[in-house]
């Protein structure tokens, strides 16, 4: 309750958090565009996504000890990944596509845990930073600071998500993953090869999360073990906004970064997913409903 | 057909061979699980170190003395992938499959708790070095011995600092305020009892206490709070991910906190990777290389620390010190012993009163050890200067912090 009152005296605490949560919000939306993209062409649940953030951090931390500036991380990241991506489906994913969701979850997560242990083995589990050197801005006397990253990190993840949307929307490649995601047989007789359509679409979600690895790099610390909590909060961004919304993916995934630093902020920070996840079964209840009583209405 | 069945005698031969080698007449096998794997894995690779660097040491030495024989030390491990669970199991194996009759500690509290009773069944010594939790000594175990300070002196220090600071600037200890932040782990919950029983008796009062949970990557809604209610103190407790947010995230937030403490930043290596953030930042240590403590095995700290340097390649962390220092209570025991019955070893081990590179090792009668202090460093310029105990004090401590960013 403390908490609660500091925050109603000092209304610029408030803006504080909310420019924090939407900035660490976009960070989050990255691998969950990448996951609903999976999600709703291959059909597949991706539990893979939180690994592919940890790897892509890995690589922005390499290369940042090797002297190149943090920035050019995200898109080498990105290309490393989406080489990746690729491969892991030619190796693995291709089977599993169009079989039973229950075997897609539980090869996804055999591959997370053989990554995990693999980045432990070759990176060892010391905990990585990239510093990107970058400083701090004080806002309305010092009472609010921004970090430059997360600045920079918001303005790239905007752009990787944008560049993924005119992607889909416009290039012949993109129109064919979502005449895939709609019909995939349809797709098929016309003649799209839906396995390069497949293997793309992986290979762009593994490339735009390892675009938000070469972030979390900058902003947090990576380690071998990070990827947990951003498939799960990926999974609960799309699961709110709903299959196909990218838009709804966006908003969602902001909700979701401001919900948490407010709940970490009132409630203490042990119950920051706690909340978030009560936060999502509220939302689901209540969408539900609404939904039936719109069905009902319908009928 | 005849040589296939010979090649599978042979294989067969070499595994019981194997088997059997532990368990040769001139050498003592000591038993260890430790987390090679998982979210414990540096801390872990720091105990083996440790540990091997020991038995290294005295086999160089011409081993152990048991009754007029020389024996030879050598470990069995297993990883526990840090998880409790998977190291009550190999406790089990290492005693009933293994007949490993001697245990060393596994990394941490929560994996010690959990194999504590199984040794404690089969009546196995067990020496750690590197779960301090008070609770283990509180269960009445008869086996478990501990070289470290348990927990709850983590950040006590930090206060006692606090207090002198308050004193000797004409403040009362009890106007200061305290914020503070601990992984939801036994380890750290233990360090934040010691601090909320100091802070009771010094009447400071505590206006943040947040509880991280393991997985946490971001502390930013509790350093936004720290930085809302301007406390004098802030003390943080998660092992290398704690300390290295702390350092980073105080710094991007402009969180000007005048005495910032926190624990493992030596194996988080945070004056090596963010000098300028962490500037004036206060750690807590089981040990350090520039305290005068020496002994048979390896000569002084420093020596001790250098020795590990050439053979690992990366700077001693403290938890390598005290894992090697079980070894030796061990190599002690048993010579004192004069023989390899459990039981006798076991008295010989609670009767030590040994001087290692780690500090002076005697048990009371729970089994931790009472005779060591915990020391503070504080990041100066780029590196850890001790600063209290007053005795060991490299430099006098700064403050306040004057942060470099």
């Amino acid at each position: 309750m403390e908490n609660l009152r500091l925050l109603l005296d000092e209304p610029l605490l408030s803006l504080q958090l909310l420019l924090d949560g939407v900035l660490i919000g976009f960070v989050f939306a990255l691998p969950a565009l990448g996951m609903a993209l999976v999600w709703g062409v291959m059909g597949l649940i991706n539990v893979v996504q939180g690994e592919l953030v940890m790897l892509g951090g890995y690589v922005a931390f390499f290369l940042f000890r090797a002297g190149v500036h943090p920035l050019f991380g995200v898109p080498a990241a990105a290309l490393c990944l989406f080489v990746l991506g690729w491969a892991l489906y030619r190796a693995v994913v291709f089977r599993i596509v169009e079989r039973d969701l229950f075997i897609s979850i539980l090869a996804t997560f055999g591959l997370s845990i053989l990554l995990q242990q693999l980045a432990n083995l070759l990176f060892g589990a010391n905990l990585r930073t990239v510093e990107s050197g970058f400083g701090t801005l004080s806002l309305c006397g010092g009472a609010i600071s921004v970090y430059t990253v997360k600045l920079i990190s918001c303005a790239l993840a905007l752009a990787t998500a944008g560049a993924l949307m005119l992607f889909l929307k416009s290039s012949r490649r993109g129109q064919a993953i979502r005449a895939s995601a709609q019909n995939a047989r349809a797709a098929r007789v016309i003649g799209v090869d839906i396995d390069r359509v497949y293997a793309w679409t992986f290979a762009l979600n593994a490339a735009v999360c390892g675009a938000a690895g070469a972030l979390v790099a900058m902003i947090w610390v990576v380690h071998p073990y990070l990827g947990l909590p951003y498939t799960i909060r990926s999974f609960m961004i799309v699961i709110a906004a709903g299959l196909g919304n990218m838009a709804g993916v966006l908003i969602a995934a902001l909700g979701v970064g401001v919900a948490e630093n407010f709940a970490g902020f009132v409630l203490g920070a042990e119950y920051q997913s706690a909340f978030v996840f009560a936060l999502l079964v509220a939302f689901l209840v209540a969408r539900s409903r609404w939904l039936a009583r719109h069905r009902r209405y319908l009928a | 057909m005849a040589h296939r069945i010979a090649s599978s005698v042979a294989i067969a031969a070499v595994a019981f061979c194997a088997v059997r080698a532990e368990a040769a007449d001139d050498s003592v096998v000591l038993g260890a699980a430790v987390s090679l794997t998982g979210k414990y894995a540096v801390n872990g690779k720091n105990t083996k170190d440790g540990y091997d660097l020991a038995v290294e040491r005295i086999n160089e030495m011409g081993g152990v003395q048991i009754a007029r024989k020389t024996y030879k030390l050598s470990i069995v491990y297993y990883d526990d992938e840090s998880t409790p669970a998977r190291g009550a199991q190999l406790a089990e194996r290492l005693i009933s499959q293994d007949g490993v009759k001697f245990m060393l500690g596994a990394y941490g509290s929560g994996l010690t708790k959990a194999m504590a009773p199984i040794t404690e069944k089969y009546k196995v010594p067990h020496v750690e070095a590197n779960a301090a939790a008070r609770e283990l000594f509180t269960q009445g175990y008869r086996y478990l011995f501990a070289v470290l300070s348990t927990s709850d002196y983590y950040l006590r220090d930090a206060l006692g600092i606090a207090v002198e600071i308050a004193k000797s600037h004409g403040r009362d200890p009890a106007t200061f305020r305290i914020a503070m932040a601990f992984e939801n782990d036994p380890f750290s919950l233990d360090i934040r009892a010691g601090v909320l029983e100091d802070a009771g008796r010094y009447g400071m009062r505590v206006v943040v206490d947040d509880k991280l949970p393991p997985e946490i990557n971001d502390m930013s809604a509790t350093l936004t709070k720290v930085k809302a209610l301007r406390p004098d103190v802030l003390l943080v407790s998660g092992h290398e991910k704690g300390a290295t947010l702390v350092v980073r995230q105080t710094a991007e937030m402009k969180v000007d906190v005048p005495l910032v403490a926190t624990t493992q930043c030596d194996s988080a290596q945070i004056a090596e990777n963010m000098p300028q953030k962490a500037e004036g930042v206060l750690c807590a240590a089981q040990w350090d290389r520039h305290l005068s403590y020496r002994d048979k095995w390896f000569g002084t700290a420093e020596e001790y620390a250098q020795r590990f340097e050439r053979k690992f390649k990366y700077p001693t962390p403290y938890q390598a010190a005290e894992s090697t220092a079980a070894v030796l209570v061990y190599a002690d025991a048993f010579e004192r012993a004069g023989s390899l019955d459990p039981e006798k070893v076991r008295d010989a081990i609670a009767a030590t009163d040994l001087n290692t590179i780690f500090g002076p090792i005697k048990f009371d009668a729970t089994g931790k050890n009472v005779a060591k202090q915990m020391v503070m460093y504080q990041v100066q310029k780029g590196a850890y200067r001790v600063v209290a105990p007053a005795r060991w004090a490299e430099s006098p401590i700064e403050w306040p912090r004057k942060p470099q960013w």
